[in-house]
């Protein structure tokens, strides 16, 4: 604590010396010889040297027999690292007190060399000599050096299919919406305030255009454009579940606890935060998402399972320049 | 010595008299290094690299990437008889029951870490004193390169798990290829085999570029780097007897040979205690990884914390035109971000000639960063610039601990992404011309002036070197 305070205090001796003093001199040649050379070696430190080594050549070995006994992880980087930490010691050891300590002074090569410049310029310009119609043959390079590139280039566009249907999706009127174990939803088991992902029956999963989240809110309060009524009976809602900014799941649901403080329902994607308000179409409130989740229109049918009442409402999942904006 | 000795016992003859080595050996080991402890940062980044392969070796010898499915068997509870992928599966292996495996793959994860912290804190040193200066620009550009080719080989390593984590950073990638205008969608199933989360080939691609591609033009980079700074021999700081045509410093053979061994081991060593004792990326508790599922306060590996800052404090702006999406919103975060950052950088030289110093002479004695203030100004905005846009990358995480609403947080960084360095710039330049002024190192003349009482009538310097 007190020394906290010295350092305070010195920080403000810095400012004051700040104020007082003068530009550094720049000399460059002070006349001063640095070099050195010193023996240090002592029988004392020659002994640390050795014991060290012993030491760690005999840690290095137990590390290998833990190792072939298949001992905890724990005690394994324990003991291979006490082992490095003595070589290392060892080292540092040997070369501080052992070994001649020597300061030297190496002048420092010239950069570049004029004469052999010239000479290089020479020897390449005599290797075209006689030759007339240069740019003609630098030309006819530079198209065959295209050539080469395009045909070294051009097979990478056999890595991947061309991007179509990018945002394609299973989902169509009369699709059963099912959960991660193929079971139906049931209208039934979801309760204000519930949040599930559901999946097209029939349909491969991991497609970015599969998943969708089944919410349900007060239907009184729901605030659909016009052109959407109907899509939510009973306050039963679902969206895509790829955020539409960068393709993560939309696996947070903010569903208020007192909503004057914390805001109306909201669908988060963990990634980067964007929120999407689930009676307002997925709108975007807050975060970096370039537009709302698209929208999946439901009905119930007449066991009270939850089917899909038409295609999603615009592109699934992240943008690119296919992507129809909503 | 009789020359028939000379024959049996000299190995230097030996090899000498086949490879004709002794002359440039010699000079070798006579090569002078300029001692400072800023130096040893770019030794760190090396032996992280040296350790990063070792381990990496090690751990390529059981992980297959596949993204086949396979029901995973093993002594983990949770996961014992789970359909995984058989990259996931093998990874669970390699944790559970590869015997010293788990320490490799921590060992491996905690060297990339350390790997890009020393890089960037060596990045840090040699643009504060102004290393990239002629005659070591194109060291600079091969570094700034290192960067970059670090940031990636690291993503790709930790996306090849085929975890929860893994699989959400994926997707990020995924959206951020596709939203390079013109190109995107095409970069995208491209690299992925199809859309995400991707073909059968994703896996073996990413495992190319991981233990091969990206490692390979590692490793011949800093060969590249090494050699050019050979070439030059090492900058100094300034001192007696220090001028810009020598080079002070303790000699390769065999003072400087020992105490670099010695820093290599101890590298080493920590992150081998770290490996062993600190627990990192524990892929069992993530899961493995399905395009619907998603967790909360996932965070990446630190050094994409800045780009999951910009993706995060962009505001959603997106340009369209006749009804498409022609410039989605991850490219300013994930694409032109980046991209001005290293931008940047590899114009730093340039900037330095034609703006900060106006002129373009060798320097090989180093800067202090007082020496150019508007140098220095100008670094210390952009490093303001990047370090708030990567705390802002885990505000999340702030929200959890100190509950700031994170709405608060994206307000208030938003706001200090613009003004932090304008700020950083004029105190900076204003502080290192003062100093200047001062001309005097800060801690020492805070020695020269403390004293400290100690009882009565006595007092005592604190401090000092």
């Amino acid at each position: 604590m007190i020394r906290l305070l010295w350092r305070l205090l010195g920080i403000i001796g810095i400012v004051r010396g700040v104020l007082r003093a003068a530009h550094p001199p720049r000399d460059e040649d002070d006349g001063v010889d640095p070099s050195r050379r010193e023996l240090v070696a002592t029988p004392r430190s020659e002994h640390a040297l050795a014991v060290l080594l012993i030491a760690g050549g005999l840690v290095l070995t137990a590390f290998g027999v833990l190792i072939a006994l298949d001992a905890d992880p724990r005690v394994l980087g324990g003991v291979l690292g006490i082992g490095l930490a003595l070589l290392a010691a060892a080292a540092i050891v040997g070369g501080l007190r052992v070994v001649a300590q020597e300061v030297a002074v190496e002048e420092r090569p010239a950069m570049g060399d004029q004469a052999a410049r010239a000479q290089l310029a020479d020897d390449l310009g005599r290797g075209v000599e006689g030759v007339s119609r240069r740019r003609l043959i630098i030309a006819a390079a530079g198209v065959a050096g295209t050539g080469l590139a395009a045909a070294a280039a051009l097979p990478v566009t056999a890595l991947g299919p061309a991007p179509r249907d990018l945002d394609a999706s299973r989902w169509r009127a009369g699709v059963l919406l099912v959960d991660e174990d193929d079971a139906p939803l049931s209208a039934d088991d979801l309760e204000v305030g519930s949040f599930v992902t559901a999946f097209p029956s029939g349909a491969d999963k991991r497609e970015l255009g599969s998943p969708v989240v089944v919410v349900r809110v007060d239907p009184a309060t729901l605030a659909l454009p016009a052109a959407r009524r109907g899509w939510a009976p009973d306050g039963l809602l679902a969206y895509s579940k790829i955020c539409t900014h960068a393709g993560c799941a939309v696996s947070l649901f903010r569903h208020p606890l007192y909503e004057p403080a914390s805001g109306p329902p909201a669908l988060v994607c963990p990634c980067h935060y964007s929120t999407f308000d689930v009676r307002r179409a997925a709108e975007v409130t807050l975060g970096p998402a370039g537009r709302p989740l698209p929208q999946l229109p439901l009905r119930v049918d007449g066991q009270r399972r939850i089917v899909a009442a038409g295609p999603l409402s615009g592109s699934v999942g992240p943008a690119w320049w296919g992507t129809r904006r909503l | 010595m009789s020359s028939r000795d000379t024959r049996r016992t000299d190995p230097v003859a030996f090899l000498d008299e086949r490879l004709n080595v002794a002359g440039p050996l010699r000079k070798t080991l006579r090569y002078v290094f300029p001692g400072h402890w800023s130096f040893l940062l770019g030794e760190m980044a090396l032996y992280a690299f040296v350790v990063l392969v070792a381990t990496g070796t090690f751990l390529a010898f059981f992980f297959e990437p596949s993204s086949a499915q396979t029901t995973w068997h093993g002594p983990y509870a949770p996961l014992d008889g789970v359909q995984v992928s058989r990259a996931y599966g093998s990874a669970l292996d390699l944790s559970f029951t590869v015997p010293g495996g788990l320490l490799m793959r921590q060992t491996h994860h905690w060297a990339a870490l350390v790997f890009l912290v020393a890089i960037t804190l060596h990045l840090l040193r040699v643009a504060f004193t102004g290393a990239f200066r002629k005659p070591r620009e194109l060291t600079f550009a091969v570094g700034v390169t290192l960067l970059m080719l670090a940031v990636v080989e690291g993503y790709v390593g930790y996306s090849l798990l085929d975890d929860l984590l893994s699989g959400m950073g994926l997707a990020i990638g995924y959206s951020t290829a596709l939203s390079i205008p013109g190109v995107g969608g095409a970069l995208g199933t491209l690299i992925w085999d199809g859309p995400f989360p991707g073909g059968p080939a994703l896996e073996p691609r990413l495992y190319i570029l991981h233990v091969f591609i990206l490692p390979a033009s590692i490793a011949a980079l800093i060969s590249a780097h090494l050699f050019m700074i050979v070439r030059t021999r090492h900058t100094q700081f300034r001192g007696p007897g220090r001028r810009e045509r020598n080079v002070v410093g303790v000699p390769l053979w065999p003072g400087y040979a020992l105490r670099s061994l010695g820093w290599l081991l101890a590298v080493s060593a920590v992150l081998v205690l770290l490996g062993g004792l600190v627990q990192i990326n524990p892929v069992w508790q993530w899961g493995p990884f399905e395009p619907w599922l998603g967790e909360n306060g996932a965070q990446p590996d630190w050094y994409l914390g800045w780009l999951i800052g910009a993706l995060r404090l962009m505001p959603n702006w997106e340009i369209t035109a006749f009804g498409h999406a022609i410039v989605p919103n991850p490219f300013f975060g994930g694409v032109i971000f980046p991209e001005a950052v290293f931008g940047f950088l590899y114009a730093l030289p340039w900037l330095d000639r034609v703006v900060f110093t106006r002129e373009s002479e060798a320097h090989h004695l180093l800067d202090r960063p007082r020496d150019n203030p508007r140098r220095t100004g100008v670094l210390a905005a952009a490093l303001i610039l990047v370090a708030t846009v990567f705390f802002f990358g885990s505000a999340d995480r702030v929200f959890l601990s100190l509950s700031i609403p994170y709405e608060l947080q994206l307000w208030l960084f938003r706001a200090f992404v613009l003004m932090g360095p304008i700020v950083a710039y004029s105190v900076t330049r204003r502080s290192c011309l003062a100093l200047r002024r001062a001309g005097a190192h800060p801690l020492r003349d805070v020695d020269a002036e403390l004293i400290a009482p100690r009882a009565a009538g006595e007092s005592q310097p604190v401090g000092g070197p």
